[in-house]
């Protein structure tokens, strides 16, 4: 049972970001990590390997640079080896970009399936995981809250907003993983210790036999057209109870369509 | 309350400029670790004692410990975070890599002390006791018995205790009365009653390793007649397997000003009638040297201790002063309320919080490596230099950063106004849990009195005088950094004069009449620990300058390194030269009141 799963390092979230007004991106120049969303399918991917009693997790990850402490993270957790594509020809790539290289560097790997998390915790655009499966001519499945893998099929119960979905999906195939749904384990000592070794291999586009105008900003199909601060949080509204102060909070609650 | 923050910033400076982490692991043995490795070590450690440990301090604080027939019970969340360290495998960091340790230097060692003692003071305990009682097997127990216990306890599946108190014997451990009963077999039968055992009694772990002092029949009296026993909570066969319960019981816990959750235990050995089963570590009477051996790094330990309280403090004193809203700044808007951060008396209790917390580290983390370097490197002149320079340091380590910790602890209230002394808020925890630090370990009076009476007559006062040289010596440095260094060079020449003068008093008069030295040995060492925590201070500051004219690193951390340095030296370091007059004051008065007097 071979996993891979798609891991993408981001700036530290508990350091205030800042976005490039030239670029209208998020500055990446700083130490970056492994996105939290992406820890939640690591785990899943070393528990199904746990249960198979045979194969391995492989990350893949793509960085403008060729930063790799983020990748040591997820290693130190357990999965066995990395491959990061970085390029410089790479900065500026939108979803489908990403989901470009990423695929390239998945195919390699020949995974029995492919996990990644639903959305990174810095872009939030919610779409790699199904470009890639698009690109890679694999079944997706999204919103995965549960997996299991028997004989060639994996069932996975997919989180909606009733409940979950059961669904069954011949392997190889993509999987979107919720965040919150397994408890990722902490790297050990020994495990840091022993991901110092880990391969992480570092491919460029050309390694990938993917034409540099084809990503990055000369092939982004999508623009960035304005930034803007965040609204300042407004003052909440005070409720006093004369009686009917359940009906006036249901009433608000209801506007909000939360009920 | 506010989160815990690993300061990892704080940290790697101070390895980098006062400890030469890179020096360090250039030592034998300690090849396989760089500091790059130890950063990614810090990095995850730091995660791990934040989300997992730090939560369980204030959930400890409230629920305590009970005992009930023997059994002691502490908060399930302590039991949970437990499990997840011996996961993690975190105990091991710095053991003998024989017996499934990490191998990393002591220094490291020091910093996850620190971080495992800042995120919950309480729960830290079990593992810096069995660390202590790890130390002590891997030194001095036969290979057998290493073999046996240490592998568990270096990943912390068992634990350890040191039991030497007895209530007729507390800081004179030669007073002690139990008794251990030599067997056929090779083992030993004890019997007694001790007290004071951190972490003596708890379902933690599968197993507690109990290190026993005690005494066999017709030996010496006093700390000469005193062996040093394994008493395993449960006896382990040759396979490694947990057999019956030894003939021990924890007959109650305490209930302290503080540390709730860690279970101070009263231990009853062999009441059940034929003794609890021991084994010899070493040999007979010489439990008190090994005890000796050990000290350096139990004291160190519980320094670092006085530092995590400070750390933890300031950083919920500075959180508080940033939301709390009361008074208008000088010069700001009629009718605003201002954060408290802008009153300038606020400003200087989280600075003094700052600059002490940051020389404290300096301090410990340095006498940490200072304890590498004696263990481990090639040259034998230089490891002797270094356990010079290590004996000399310890009891500032211990004693000047638990007293200063307490000070913090206590400011850290204070900034906080009424609120600091409503439970609720969490900095009173602080402040209770930092009180036992400067008693136990050798009480803080008896640091000084091993400063005065032991460490300064080293090479008959050579050790000291070299540490001395070394800070005059360090002026030049400062004098090429230029003027914003001006005051603390000043600062510094003039705590370095008070220094010598009452180093030369106590070597002219301490011969004569030992009891003029012990009366002023505390506020002598308040001045070395003061000294030392403004010269390393200095240090720091003038590698956080190279970097800031360099261009590496934060620049608004840097800056502070800078101006809390300065402000130590220029508002913190002249207590050296105030404690200059009780110093050399002699024992005149202290004796000229009748003992019984203080109590008519």
């Amino acid at each position: 049972m071979n996993v891979v799963v798609c891991v993408k390092q981001i700036p530290d979230p508990a350091d205030p970001g800042a976005l490039d007004p030239e670029t209208r991106t998020l500055k990446r120049d700083v130490k970056l990590i492994l996105d939290e969303s992406d820890s939640y399918g690591v785990e899943m991917g070393l528990q199904l390997v746990d249960a198979a009693g045979e194969g391995e997790v492989r990350l893949v990850s793509m960085a403008p640079n060729n930063e790799v402490s983020g990748l040591r993270t997820a290693l130190a957790m357990g999965a066995e080896s990395a491959v990061l594509v970085s390029d410089e020809a790479l900065a500026g790539s939108d979803a489908l970009s990403t989901a470009k290289v990423l695929a390239a560097a998945i195919a390699r790997c020949e995974p029995d399936l492919v996990l990644a998390a639903t959305e990174s915790s810095d872009g939030y655009t919610g779409t790699v995981p199904v470009q890639v499966a698009e690109l890679m001519d694999l079944p997706s499945v999204t919103f995965g809250k549960e997996i299991t893998v028997e004989g060639g099929t994996a069932t996975v119960k997919r989180q909606t907003e009733a409940g979950y979905d059961e669904v069954e999906c011949p392997l190889p195939c993509v999987v979107s993983v919720t965040a919150g749904v397994v408890e990722p384990r902490y790297p050990s000592f020994k495990g840091i210790m022993a991901a110092k070794n880990k391969p992480v291999e570092e491919l460029d586009l050309a390694g990938l036999g993917i034409d540099p105008t084809t990503v990055g900003w000369a092939g982004a199909r999508q623009e960035i057209t304005e930034i803007a601060e965040a609204p300042a949080r407004e003052a909440g509204e005070v409720i006093v109870d004369e009686g009917d102060a359940h009906e006036r909070i249901l009433a608000f609650l209801d506007d909000l369509k939360v009920l | 309350m506010s989160d815990y923050r690993p300061p990892l910033d704080d940290i790697r400076l101070v390895l980098a400029e006062i400890s030469d982490l890179a020096a360090v692991c250039d030592l034998p043995g300690y090849q396989h670790v760089d500091p790059e490795t130890v950063d990614g070590v810090l990095d995850e450690l730091g995660r791990f004692v934040a989300e997992v440990v730090a939560p369980v301090n204030r959930i400890g604080d409230e629920e305590g410990c009970t005992v009930d027939d023997g059994v002691v019970t502490v908060p399930e969340a302590f039991g949970e975070a437990w499990d997840r360290f011996v996961e993690a495998g975190w105990g091991a960091i710095s053991q003998d890599p024989d017996y499934g340790g990490g191998g990393f230097p002591g220094a490291v060692q020091t910093v996850m002390t620190e971080l495992l003692a800042t995120a919950s003071r309480a729960w830290s305990m079990g593992p810096m006791l069995t660390v202590g009682a790890l130390d002590a097997l891997h030194t001095f127990a036969d290979e057998g018995l290493k073999e046996t216990y240490l592998p568990k306890m270096v990943s912390a599946v068992w634990s350890g205790t040191m039991n030497l108190t007895e209530p007729q014997a507390g800081s004179d451990v030669g007073a002690l009365t139990t008794k251990a009963v030599p067997q056929d077999d090779g083992t030993y039968r004890i019997f007694g009653t001790k007290i004071f055992i951190t972490f003596g009694e708890h379902e933690l772990t599968e197993n507690i390793i109990q290190l026993v002092l005690a005494r066999t029949p017709d030996s010496p009296p006093g700390t000469k007649g005193i062996s040093l026993f394994i008493v395993p909570k449960y006896l382990v066969g040759d396979d490694g397997s947990l057999g019956e319960r030894n003939d021990y019981k924890c007959l109650s816990v305490e209930h302290k000003l503080g540390l709730h959750a860690s279970p101070t235990c009263v231990l009853s050995y062999g009441d059940a009638g034929d003794g609890a089963v021991g084994y010899l570590i070493g040999e007979e009477h010489q439990g008190m040297r090994y005890m000796f051996k050990m000290m350096n790094n139990a004291r160190l330990g519980v320094g670092v201790e006085g530092l995590a309280v400070s750390e933890r403090a300031l950083q919920q004193a500075a959180d508080y002063a940033v939301e709390r809203r009361q008074g208008r700044a000088i010069g700001g808007p009629a009718g605003e309320q201002a954060a408290i951060v802008e009153h300038a008396d606020v400003r200087r209790m989280l600075l003094t919080m700052r600059a002490y917390t940051d020389a404290m580290r300096c301090l410990l983390y340095l006498n940490a490596a200072t304890l590498d370097v004696a263990a481990r490197h090639p040259d034998a002149e230089a490891r002797q230099a270094a356990a010079d320079r290590a004996e000399l340091l310890t009891p500032i380590s211990k004693a000047w950063c638990t007293d200063v910790g307490v000070e913090m602890a206590s400011l850290g209230i204070q900034v906080h106004g009424g609120y600091g002394y409503i439970e609720e808020t969490g900095a009173a925890q602080h402040w209770r849990d930092s009180r036992i630090s400067p008693i136990y370990e050798g009480t803080n009076g008896i640091q000084a009195m091993d400063l005065v009476g032991r460490k300064l007559p080293m090479r008959e006062g050579g050790v000291m005088a070299d540490l001395l040289a070394e800070v005059g010596r360090f002026d030049a440095e400062l004098a090429a950094a230029g003027d914003g260094f001006a005051s603390i060079r000043s600062g510094l020449a003039d705590a370095l004069a008070a220094m010598e003068e009452a180093t030369s008093w106590l070597v002219a008069n301490g011969l004569a009449d030992p009891n003029d030295a012990m009366a002023g040995s505390t506020p002598y060492l308040r001045m070395f620990g003061q000294l030392v925590g403004g010269w390393l201070l200095a240090r720091l500051a003038l590698g956080a300058q190279r970097r800031l004219d360099a261009g590496e690193g934060d620049a608004e951390f840097l800056a502070t390194k800078v101006v809390a340095a300065r402000f130590y030296a220029e508002q913190l370091l002249p207590v050296v030269r105030a404690q200059l007059g009780s110093v050399t004051a002699g024992k005149g008065d202290l004796f000229a009141v009748p003992a019984g007097s203080f109590s008519a």
